[in-house]
């Protein structure tokens, strides 16, 4: 018998190529996308199995929760400075786990791509999310990928979904705030959402300006282990400092008085903003943290905070207080008073 | 950013702060109309009311070209995308104003219509340069401000020979508004409005410089300082104001001398009035029909003039019947008076034309302010680690 | 009214147009509606546009206004027997 030779496959012209629709067809070309894409860039031994579901030991400790969240990840552009959707969807997912106070385990990537999308803007974000998967520790260890037809997508879609535990005894949740608790924010605000408005064409501005995009998950343990009386951690994303501290004083029903001159704005997000008429405080932000904390436990958190790179700019930023209205209340630096309102839709630049 | 962050020093707000509490007469009100709506703005989001004393009342006024926009004017804008099919290039402020049949800016291009943001005239243009197979239309608004800036647009527009771009007019005049306002019955008639002077607008006035103002000082005796756009300007000319009023004087200051002068920017005025001409009559929402308040584009430049091209006829649409912008924007009620104020209407869900732009009296006051209202005044009590 | 800024001209350009900075933010604006401007100038730009020169001392002068409590702003000097 003649012995049957392997079939030659030609590999994906990683540098020319795009994707078609036959990379979501299920058959021969789609596995070929995901060993010479995504498994090059994401391998691990979960996901080098190739089957349907990653099986995973059950790790947490008696008395321990398992925390599972999700994200999709839309951002246009999908490379801008500091960042790209890849590292941008390991992130965001890594710390909406974190900020529940679990350690993350897990990951999930689902892509819809786009008929057309060329193959080597894949082969960077999948690298992109490789390395910030490895630099957390967090595998991504199951995933999925679609085709769109041309038209239908714009370019690449990626959702997330993340496994973690927390230990027993955690309880961090929106509603925990309480009249006298501290506020602390870990840094400046503003700088993601004005790293992707630099790079809009319809805007055309030019600014020394990064996203902070980052995962957080280290710093909440560190700030966990400081015994600090933590009872809320959230990420500001989109809506800003203002849409996470708006909703916090809703889910506690209580109010909060803050301090202008404490919140910090980059110099060149700052003016950034003016340029647009935008307000920093109403601008997303993917590498920070507020918290609110017991008065007592405050000096503990900070330094815990100040002592992990992601926290180094944490300081306090105001204070629960009991209210009805559940009022959001600043002292501007220029010494009157406003409220910070929960702003419905995105902000748009003004000219007015 | 330099001649931005000196001011808005909280600590020279302070001193200003003490010198106007010093200056204002024990027993004497003070009522200013902020005419601009950058100024309303500017004092909310700094809380400049806490700095100033008790007895001077800022009021309001009708300088935020977004809110005095007719509904029917949008609706124009909204026909030329959905039914004309033109890429209508239009600046982000106008885009979530609630139009006619439950539409706005933003719901249309939900629906299809090619509707753009653009941050400029010039990005206007540019639309047109690179879509040479599509109508582009800018729908322009605005003051005096931002009105040379669309003279500009369309005089290159006809040097480049660009057939395929024209301009919706909205552009309205600062003085004609202060004009209405000083004539409404409730300031001349009735006394029920006292207003005793106006902060001028900032950046009106770099295009229009302060001459122009000199007529209200001397016709209805009305002092006006023009202000710069930053928090310690404002304060600046509510003390001068005060001042005025104790005096007994009404001139023109001009406080924001580092940007106006008294003749203005010739250069910007003459290419106006080469392309623009008066409106016989404008609709401005909330105050009705006001004469010479407005500008068209001169027949001389009818190319490039949207409403000729599309033979577009304007149909007014009436605002809710419990609506009190009229009244809010002649300062005769504020923002607290309306029953539909932070009930109904909201930023999210305006119903009228002050609650529309982040400039509005009463977005301002619902976005900035409206805890001043709250029966409870929580002591602020805050310390920073 | 309208939001304008004072930007820095840091370069001029062809086309009427020129590169100003604010704070670090650099964007190109038209300079067609002003007129004798040069790099180093501050002006106040509207939608894209440089709509007049900022001069350097009436700024001075005004801070100097909000500072001396004492001062008196621009206008007729008082009446002789003004109390001042």
């Amino acid at each position: 018998m003649s012995p049957v030779r392997p079939g030659y496959v030609k590999p994906l012209d990683l540098q020319q190529g795009v994707v078609d629709l036959s990379h979501g067809g299920g058959g021969r070309a789609m596995n070929q996308l995901i060993e010479e894409v995504f498994l090059r860039a994401l391998d691990n031994p979960l996901l080098r199995q190739g089957n349907d579901g990653a099986v995973l030991p059950l790790v947490a400790p008696p008395g321990g929760r398992l925390v599972m969240a999700t994200d999709a990840h839309v951002v246009s552009p999908l490379f801008f400075p500091g960042g790209d959707i890849g590292c941008l969807s390991v992130h965001g997912t890594l710390n909406d786990v974190a900020v529940m106070g679990a350690r993350p385990l897990w990951l999930a990537a689902g892509f819809i791509l786009e008929e057309g999308f060329p193959l080597a803007d894949l082969r960077r974000i999948a690298a992109s999310m490789g390395k910030a998967a490895a630099d957390a520790g967090v595998p991504i260890v199951t995933g999925d990928t679609k085709v769109v037809e041309q038209g239908k997508g714009d370019g690449v879609f990626i959702t997330t979904t993340g496994v973690g535990v927390v230990e027993p005894g955690v309880e961090l949740s929106g509603d925990r705030a309480r009249p006298g608790d501290a506020i602390v924010l870990s840094g400046t605000i503003g700088d993601h959402g004005m790293a992707i408005m630099s790079k809009r064409e319809d805007l055309n501005f030019d600014a020394p300006i990064e996203s902070d995009t980052a995962a957080l998950h280290t710093l909440v343990q560190a700030m966990l282990r400081a015994d600090a009386d933590l009872r809320v951690v959230r990420d500001p994303t989109r809506g800003g400092l203002a849409a996470t501290l708006n909703e916090i004083a809703r889910q506690s029903g209580v109010g909060m008085h803050l301090e202008e001159a404490a919140i910090t704005v980059k110099p060149a997000v700052e003016a950034a903003c003016e340029l647009l008429g935008l307000d920093p405080l109403y601008v997303a932000n993917e590498g920070k943290l507020v918290a609110v904390c017991g008065e007592a436990g405050l000096p503990a958190l900070l330094e815990a905070m100040r002592a992990h790179p992601l926290g180094a700019g944490a300081s306090r930023i105001g204070t629960v207080v009991a209210d009805d209205n559940q009022f959001v209340q600043m002292k501007t630096r220029f010494g009157g008073r406003r409220i910070v309102e929960w702003l419905s839709g995105e902000q748009l630049p003004r000219i007015c | 950013m330099k001649y931005v962050d000196e001011f808005r020093d909280g600590e020279v707000a302070r001193g200003l702060a003490s010198a106007i509490a010093r200056e204002v007469q024990p027993g004497r009100r003070y009522h200013f109309m902020e005419f601009c709506g950058g100024h309303t703005h500017a004092m909310a989001r700094y809380g400049v009311t806490d700095l100033l004393p008790e007895t001077v009342r800022m009021i309001h006024g009708p300088g935020c070209p977004v809110c005095v926009l007719p509904i029917g004017r949008i609706d124009l804008g909204i026909q030329l995308a959905l039914e004309q099919k033109v890429i209508l290039a239009t600046y982000a402020d106008t885009l979530r104003v609630p139009a006619g049949g439950g539409l706005s800016l933003m719901k249309a291009k939900a629906r299809g219509g090619d509707i753009r943001m653009v941050y400029s005239s010039a990005d206007a243009l540019e639309l047109a340069r690179k879509n040479p197979g599509r109508q582009v239309v800018f729908l322009a608004i605005g003051f005096e401000t931002t009105t040379p800036p669309t003279a500009l647009a369309i005089k290159v527009a006809r040097a480049e020979g660009l057939a395929n771009f024209s301009v919706l007019c909205n552009h309205v005049l600062t003085p004609s508004a202060i004009t209405h306002i000083l004539e409404s019955p409730e300031v001349r008639k009735y006394g029920t409005v006292p207003l005793d002077g106006f902060v001028g607008p900032s950046h009106v006035s770099t295009v229009i410089g302060s001459r122009p103002f000199e007529h209200f000082a001397r016709e209805y005796r009305k002092p006006v300082v023009i202000a710069g756009f930053e928090p310690l300007d404002v304060m600046q000319a509510v003390r001068q104001l005060v001042r005025q009023v104790n005096e007994g004087r009404a001139e023109v200051e001009n406080e924001f001398s580092r940007a106006v002068t008294r003749d203005g920017n010739r250069k910007a005025q003459a290419l106006v009035s080469e392309v623009f001409e008066l409106r016989r009559s404008f609709e401005w929402r909330g105050l009705g029909e006001v004469p010479y308040s407005a500008l068209q584009i001169r027949a001389a430049f009818a190319e490039h003039d949207a409403e000729r091209r599309y033979g577009l006829t304007y149909k007014p649409v009436p605002d809710h019947k419990a609506c009190e912008c009229g009244a809010i924007l002649r300062g005769v009620k504020r923002p607290q008076d309306c029953k539909l104020f932070a009930t109904v209407c909201t930023p999210e869900n305006p119903m009228g034309s002050c609650m529309v732009s982040s400039e509005g009296a009463c977005a301002a006051h619902y976005s900035y302010g409206r805890f001043r209202d709250s029966e409870a005044k929580v002591h602020l009590a805050v310390q920073t680690a | 009214m309208c939001l304008a800024l004072p930007a820095r001209i840091v370069e001029l350009r062809e086309g009427d147009l020129g590169l100003v900075d604010l704070g670090g933010v650099r964007k190109e604006v038209s300079l067609a509606l002003v007129s004798d401007v040069v790099v180093g100038d501050y002006v106040i730009v509207h939608v894209g546009y440089a709509l007049s020169r900022l001069d350097p001392e009436e700024a001075e002068r005004t801070l100097a206004l909000f500072r001396d409590i004492e001062a008196q702003p621009e206008g007729p000097p008082p009446a002789a027997g003004e109390a001042r």
